[in-house]
């Protein structure tokens, strides 16, 4: 808008994660009172994304002071309109001071981050298409439709070691190479974006940051192997993502690159979106091609693989939005730059969620190779709260539980293979040392059990066994064998299932065996939870310096504490359920788990 | 349109659910047995078969969540609301459901009521986010 004039300029962060902390109340506040003080035409409100500080969102930076202000209640606007905005002084209230303490791209990466696939994330804007441009986007598919066969296209990706980000690390090129090599008039290239491994985000981050490097991956795959035709299928958890995706496909559609002839080449290719409905099992590959063909999203067997008979039974390819949006790097800077990243083995970078107990959570972008010990506390900044570390489980609910004294273990997919765990999407879940991994465990078969399609038996029956007994083991009733049982069970359910959703399901709970054995042992055998979690061994306690201040008693939702005014109340283990609200609530200190 | 999955959710957010009705009236339109498209009605997670509540409140069930200090919050739900997930209120104003995680695990335990997200949600925040006006 160059004809017209502000004073100010604010950015509103409008991310997910300022959003789940109130980013719309925000903004009605901040037109309510800018339209209250007549100030709309002075004032420009832009929403943005990915200002910094998600822990103290909702946030606001104002220009062209460059003050930023956090933690925003409705209250906190009025506030600030009036002290900054009419007044001219900078609300010290909610001015942010400190130290960003965030899991943000933007944060200055650490000296171990190599930013590529995030390179762009947070820098442009991912709603315009002409940002992506201006920064040498689509100039891989010019150079690949223009310059290159798709032989040529196939070789570069080939030699650039680039392995699968979904998960699997299959080859890509080599995937390519089966699909080029198929005589079939119609090809499909799916996106998989159903990115639904709990505390995995990084697929959201690329397509709510840079959704372009994504599109012009699947260009150029589809140019490379023969595709006219792809889809991308978004699960609809991602509202924010599904929206940008829209945006910049219809941008870059009017701009040509996706339709007929693009280029002036000859090459035809466009893209339609798909949204699933809230199905884990959909990001396997067999179960995605299901939910497009609108049925139940249940995996088949394999072979035919998809590359031979996949989508509607014609040959197709899918890639990890991760792995496409590789592709556009490699194809312009030449697959030896990629190849000088990473191992032997896995080359170029890959971007890990860091969630749990750690200093920074949030999205990472680091070279292969690098140890999980420089993870965790190099860029991850260590355990919070001063606590020590227990364990970090890597690849999501279908991957497996380290020990510190593996931490030195280069991150690829061999070496976390030979740990018993996956390098999978690539979150990481880290824990602190007040953790139970019994529990930790059945939590991950529980949200195995309820994930499973159902479809084989070892997998539907298998971890639904698994589950009763640990959740035996963690209401105190272990019994004898409970543990080789599991260990029986983890064998059958990897032997016999079909998809990697059930043969990888025993990883957490062998790992955890392995690594945390005494763990189990000490429920099992002494009836005992040494991190104090598992709700049937365990009991809440009022200490004697109880002050008597009533507000265990009035929070406490199943009604088990008694007490007076000032005097030291007691907890009635009968009814009491042990939530442990009461000793979030206490401001004393007085409550003890024993 | 052959996006039979997309037709579902259309359905699903017009009614609240998927009636048995439409699922048969889509199946005549697309020419398919209704047991396919019951089928694909019945599995995503998303979908429900039965009538929910007014307001449908999800909390994500996952481990990053959970480690976060979630099952203070899960209780506290289940306290405020007095409903089992997957169980409505009988005034019909709420249905408890848990959800799979929803991808901002930064700053979790997170919660949702309808298609609102809200994160760092502690026990104490829960009653003040399920008494906002809707």
């Amino acid at each position: 808008m160059p004809d017209e004039f502000y004073r100010s300029h604010i950015l509103l962060c409008q991310d997910p994660e300022c959003l789940a902390k109130g980013a719309n109340d925000i903004e009605e506040a901040l037109l309510r009172e800018l339209d209250a003080h007549g100030l709309r035409d002075e004032v420009n409100l832009l929403e943005t994304s990915r200002l910094g500080h998600c822990h103290t969102g909702p946030e606001i930076v104002v220009y062209p002071e460059g003050v930023t202000y956090i933690n925003l209640t409705p209250a906190a606007v009025t506030e600030i309109v009036n002290e900054h905005l009419l007044k001219g002084r900078v609300a010290k209230k909610y001015l942010f001071t400190g130290e960003a303490r965030k899991d943000e791209e933007l944060r200055a990466p650490t000296a171990k981050e190599i930013r590529i696939i995030m390179a762009r994330c947070g820098v442009i804007d991912p709603e315009n298409i002409e940002d992506y441009i201006a920064d040498d986007g689509y100039a891989a598919l010019a150079k690949a439709l223009l310059q290159m066969t798709p032989r040529q296209v196939i070789d570069q990706v080939l030699q650039s070691g680039l392995r699968g980000r979904g998960g699997a690390g299959f080859p890509t090129g080599k995937k390519w190479e089966f699909a080029a090599a198929q005589k079939s008039d119609v090809k499909y290239i799916i996106c998989n974006a159903d990115e639904g491994d709990p505390g995995a985000f990084m697929n959201r981050r690329v397509l709510e940051g840079d959704p372009h490097s994504v599109l012009e991956g699947m260009i150029i795959a589809g140019y490379a192997f023969g595709a006219h035709q792809g889809y991308i299928y978004c699960r609809a958890e991602y509202p924010i993502a599904v929206r940008t995706l829209k945006i910049a496909l219809r941008q870059a559609r009017e701009f040509g690159f996706f339709g007929k002839n693009i280029l002036g080449t000859g090459f035809d290719f466009d893209v339609e979106l798909r949204i699933g409905a809230g199905a884990f099992v959909c990001g396997e590959e067999t179960a995605l091609m299901a939910s497009i063909e609108g049925r139940r999203g249940e995996p088949r067997p394999r072979p035919p693989f998809p590359a031979v008979a996949g989508l509607w039974g014609k040959p197709t390819i899918i890639n990890n939005v991760e792995t496409l949006a590789n592709v556009p790097n490699i194809i312009r800077h030449g697959a030896a730059w990629f190849a000088q990243i990473g191992t032997e083995k896995t080359k170029g970078t890959k971007t890990f969620t860091l969630a749990g107990d750690v200093v920074r959570t949030g999205l990472i972008e680091v070279p292969l190779g690098i140890t999980l010990r420089e993870v965790v506390f190099d860029v991850a900044g260590g355990i919070k709260d001063g606590k020590g570390f227990k364990a970090i489980q890597t690849g999501g609910p279908m991957g497996g539980c380290i020990p510190e004294h593996l931490l030195d273990t280069p991150l690829d997919y061999e070496n976390l293979g030979a740990l018993g765990s996956i390098m999978g999407s690539g979150g990481l879940v880290v824990m602190d040392d007040t953790t139970c991994m019994v529990d930790i465990a059945r939590f991950f078969m529980d949200f195995i059990q309820d994930e499973s399609c159902g479809k084989c038996v070892p997998c539907r029956i298998g971890t639904r066994r698994i589950l009763e007994i640990l959740q035996r083991i963690c209401a105190g009733d272990g019994e004898e064998g409970d543990i080789e049982q599991l260990e029986r069970l983890s064998k059958y359910i990897l032997a016999g299932s079909l998809c990697g959703l059930g043969q990888g399901a025993p990883n957490p709970i062998l790992t955890t065996i392995k690594h945390f054995r005494a763990e189990y042992e000490a429920h099992i055998k002494e009836k005992r939870c040494p991190a104090k979690v598992c709700k049937g061994l365990i009991t809440y306690r009022i200490l004697d310096t109880c002050p008597g201040c009533m507000v265990c008693a009035r929070n406490c939702p199943s009604k088990a504490i008694t007490g007076e005014k000032q005097k030291v109340h007691v907890i009635n283990t009968d009814l009491c359920e042990r939530c442990g609200i009461c000793m979030t609530v206490c401001k004393f200190d007085t409550i003890v788990v024993e | 349109m052959d996006d039979i999955v997309a037709r579902l959710t259309e359905i699903n957010k017009r009614f609240g659910y998927i009636p048995r009705a439409q699922v048969e009236q889509l199946a005549k339109e697309l020419r398919l047995p209704p047991a396919r498209v019951f089928g694909a009605a019945t599995f995503y997670s998303l979908f429900s078969d039965k009538p929910r509540g007014a307001h449908v409140v999800r909390f994500c069930e996952d481990a990053p969540c959970h480690v976060a200090g979630g099952r203070a919050v899960f209780d506290a739900i289940r306290a405020a609301l007095g409903l089992e997930p997957g169980q409505t209120s009988a005034d019909g104003r709420w249905t408890f459901e848990m959800t799979s995680c929803i991808g901002v695990c930064g700053v979790g335990p997170v919660m949702m009521v309808d298609d609102d997200v809200y994160g760092n949600v502690t026990a104490e925040r829960v009653a003040e986010i399920l008494n906002a006006d809707r």
